[in-house]
């Protein structure tokens, strides 16, 4: 084989992979007569899919509307407190215990206390979203500014720079990075809080299309709605990978170094 | 060889008598009463228009020093004053080349260079308006010290050596009045160090800046300087003081001159006297007290 090939199959390899987990899949549902309402075949979600494409594509409208308004607060959120308690040291003594708490209080406990609040649908599925997504971002963006070299810094002070060009020309370039990989996970983040609010405190969405199937016993559009929110989940974490590599090629210098030298751009 | 008649040359001309940089009695410590004592007494006086060179064993205090003068670091006691007023913060007339070329790795060549613009008034106003002249300085400046072409290449894309030359050209490029380099050339293999002795010489001859370079290369501080200080062991202080009288555009050529020779000598001899002192104070205090 030679080493062309060899390229090639790397890249094919997870279409293979998935490509011959839903054949087995398939077949085994087949040859041991599994019960539709236990476990359906991969055709026959692709049925339920198309047959209920149409509440499916409603519902999954309203969840990604509702992750992205949660994640969008998200981000402005996390990477204002993450500034905060990254350029502070009193803010992070102060903030930091409690954003931890609030991180580790399960979500769905929380649901009920924000449908007292706001009501079912929308609302609580939104803050969810928000409050499940906005401690990484906080986070990473606090642990880019608080690693910065002090030597970044002696470069701008010894220029008698402020602080706020400090932080605007050495602190938040530097922590793009982190921001940046903090995306990538809040945003599978916010679909799942979009999806636990949805599941219980709505007339509306994936989650709510998923609890009535449940309850029909109707397990192949239960798989259609995984299928559906997947397939969300791994298109926006596509979306930023590529924005990640975009936007901060030079903290990957090596393989970036190599992609100039051989694509030129 | 040099021409003899070159050396008959008087002292560097434009250097005017009052002192630029005005160092007396200073001590630094590194944190509270049991930190490192890196200075102790240091006396240091550097005159307007002056290339001063200080040297010293390594981890005498040079660095720590070089801070204090540019603001970066408060004294711990003793009196500071740079362009007659006591320095309290960091300063606006300095740029700074540090021991490390410390060029953001986000930004190419070209925009690390022109850093200082974006903060250091009042070029800061005048950026966005006269972009396409600052550019072409930093174009001319990064030119002189070699880098032509590599204006858009990242800094990691670029050799220690090539770092330092434009660690070197962000430090001059808002004309400062005084320049601090901290062992800018260290790193370098001695036929680049030589050539960009002669590049910093001829930008201080054209701008005669105020500048204070540590070094550990004695043949640097004396090709460059018109006077050497030399430090003590640490914690460190100014033991002794040598105008270099030859004259300028120095060459090096001007290196293999006896004169020359000896001078070097001369200093080496102090240096290694003040590593083999024993430090006036005992460095370890925690087990006495
Ligand atoms: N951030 C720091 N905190 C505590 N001690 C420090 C710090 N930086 C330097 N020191 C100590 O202060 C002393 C002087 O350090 P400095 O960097 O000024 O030496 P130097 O003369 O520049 O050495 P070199 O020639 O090796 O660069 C050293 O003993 C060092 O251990
Ligand atoms: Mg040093």
């Amino acid at each position: 084989m030679t080493r062309k090939q060899w390229r090639r199959l790397e890249t094919a390899m997870p279409w293979i992979v998935i490509i011959g987990a839903l054949v087995v899949w398939e077949l085994a549902v087949d040859l041991f007569d599994v019960r539709q309402f236990i476990l359906p075949a991969p055709s026959d979600i692709v049925v339920a899919l198309i047959q209920y494409r149409e509440p499916i594509m409603a519902s999954a409208l309203f969840t990604l509307v509702n992750t992205l308004a949660g994640f969008g607060i998200g981000v402005v959120v996390g990477l204002f407190i993450g500034i905060v308690i990254g350029s502070s040291r009193l803010a992070y003594a102060g903030l930091y215990p409690i954003l931890v708490g609030i991180n580790s209080v399960p979500k769905a406990a929380v649901v009920p206390i924000l449908v007292l609040w706001m009501g079912i649908g929308q609302p609580p599925a939104i803050i969810t979203a928000f409050l499940l997504c906005f401690f990484p971002i906080a986070v990473n963006v606090a642990t880019g500014l608080a690693t910065t070299e002090p030597e970044m810094e002696d470069v701008l002070r010894s220029l008698g720079a402020s602080k706020l060009d400090i932080l605007w020309k050495v602190g938040i370039p530097r922590s793009l990075p982190y921001f940046f990989a903090s995306l990538k996970v809040a945003i599978t983040l916010a679909f799942v809080g979009a999806v636990i609010s949805e599941t219980i405190a709505s007339n509306d969405g994936i989650g709510y299309l998923m609890l009535q199937a449940a309850s029909q016993f109707r397990t192949p559009l239960m798989f259609a709605g995984v299928t559906v929110i997947a397939a969300m989940g791994i298109a926006t974490y596509l979306i930023f990978v590529l924005v990640e590599k975009r936007f901060t090629g030079w903290a990957t210098r090596k393989q970036d170094a190599v992609a100039l030298g051989t694509g030129g751009g | 060889m040099a021409d003899a008649s070159t050396l008959t040359a008087a002292a560097p001309d434009g250097v005017a008598a009052t002192p630029l940089v005005d160092i007396a009695g200073v001590t630094f410590r590194y944190g509270e009463t049991d930190g490192t004592l890196a200075l102790s007494g240091l006396d240091l006086k550097v005159r307007k228009g002056e290339f001063a060179a200080v040297v010293g064993p390594s981890g005498c205090g040079k660095s720590s020093l070089m801070k204090l003068v540019t603001g970066l670091m408060p004294v711990t006691s003793g009196t500071l004053a740079v362009a007659g007023a006591p320095v309290r913060g960091p300063l606006k007339i300095v740029g700074m080349a540090f021991q490390n070329p410390t060029l953001l790795p986000w930004r190419d060549v070209l925009s690390n260079t022109m850093l200082p613009l974006e903060i250091v008034r009042p070029h800061r106003g005048q950026l966005r308006r006269k972009r396409a002249e600052y550019e072409a300085q930093a174009r001319a400046l990064l030119a002189t010290v070699g880098l032509r072409g590599f204006e858009k290449r990242n800094p990691w894309m670029l050799s220690g050596g090539m770092q330092q030359r434009a660690s070197l050209c962000r430090a001059l490029i808002h004309q400062p009045e005084l320049l601090m380099l901290d062992e800018p050339f260290a790193a370098l293999d001695a036929f680049t160090r030589e050539e960009l002795w002669g590049v910093l010489q001829n930008l201080w001859m054209e701008r005669r800046f105020t500048c204070i370079l540590v070094t550990h290369d004695l043949r640097e501080a004396a090709y460059l300087a018109d006077v050497v200080h030399v430090m003590s062991a640490r914690p460190g202080r100014i033991v002794a003081t040598h105008t270099i009288d030859l004259p300028r555009p120095r060459t090096v050529e001007s290196t293999f001159d006896p004169h020359f020779i000896d001078i070097v000598h001369g200093i080496r001899a102090e240096i290694a006297q003040a590593r083999s002192e024993v430090p006036d104070e005992p460095t370890d205090l925690k087990g006495a007290a």
